[in-house]
């Protein structure tokens, strides 16, 4: 299968499926709308004097872990393990880029372009508009300047 | 303990349904904003049609959560911080292919460079907290 979808359909469908199914667990028995980014700004509260998402920093953290176990359980089970060859450099200036901005804009993938566009809200979908046409652009000029993989 | 377990289940799911959508792994996720692969749309489609109905049935079938909780009905608000953070956000994305709940997920595939960038989501969240803040005092 060509493009757009030259690796098939099945593996996003049902990953997109188990994520969204994650997210209402975490809805249907906590009550709470679990956005990824959030887990940065509460860790934090542990060796920092910041305060912001101090109050869920608990479960937050015991998510994230989960998440670690999750993810672990796929690979182990499906033979998935995998190493990236982005450079160290991409990931770390990547990742600042990508730790100092989803706090200021207040979420994330997940925060912003789960939970909050099927919350509808307006912020959320302008913010996803946002990042989606940015990371477009500035991954089609790291790719031109021949920055691979 | 109901509460573990629920977020162990959760957070589970939620790690599992990332490594399986293959977003753990950068590669998938610049080949989407390369848009050599469009498949990371299908994930946000399926994970939206499940929380764009669960959001909006759940509160209607129950007064509280399974656990006797509130159900959250929080709808992220515009602020000032809305635009440039996603504009800063989709340049560190666009470099990296990282989000947070990706590189988390990416851990447990075993993919150990992703914690260099964990480690820059830190700190870029740090910086933020402070400015957000004030610089903290460490005394007291």
């Amino acid at each position: 299968m060509g493009f757009p979808f030259p690796n098939g359909v099945t593996s996003y469908l049902y990953g997109g499926l188990f994520l969204g199914l994650g997210l209402m667990v975490m809805y249907l028995t906590l009550g709470v709308k679990a956005g990824a980014s959030s887990v940065l700004s509460s860790t934090l509260t542990y060796v920092t004097p910041l305060k912001a998402e101090r109050s869920s920093r608990d479960w937050r953290l015991l998510f994230a872990l989960a998440m670690v176990l999750g993810a672990w359980l796929y690979a182990a089970t499906h033979q998935s393990f995998f190493v990236t060859a982005v450079g160290w450099w991409r990931l770390a200036l990547g990742g600042l880029l990508v730790g100092f901005g989803t706090r200021l804009s207040s979420g994330c993938t997940s925060g912003h372009g789960i939970c909050g566009v099927a919350s509808f809200s307006r912020a959320s979908l302008l913010a996803v508009a946002v990042f989606m046409a940015v990371a477009i652009v500035t991954a089609r000029v790291v790719l031109l300047l021949g920055v691979t993989p | 303990m109901k509460r573990l377990i629920s977020i162990l289940l959760g957070g589970g799911l939620f790690g599992y349904g990332l490594a399986w959508s293959g977003m753990a792994r950068p590669e998938v996720v610049l080949s989407f904003l390369q848009l050599r692969d469009l498949g990371l749309l299908l994930v946000m489609a399926a994970a939206l049609a499940v929380t764009t109905i669960g959001f909006r049935l759940a509160p209607r079938l129950r007064q509280t959560t399974l656990l006797g909780l509130p159900f959250s009905h929080e709808v992220k608000p515009m602020l000032a911080g809305t635009v440039p953070g996603a504009v800063i956000f989709g340049m560190g994305w666009g470099l990296s292919g990282l989000c947070p709940g990706a590189a988390v997920a990416s851990i447990g595939i075993g993919n150990g460079p992703v914690l260099i960038g964990l480690a820059g989501m830190l700190v870029g969240a740090y910086l933020q907290g402070v400015l957000a803040e004030g610089r903290p005092k460490l005394q007291g």
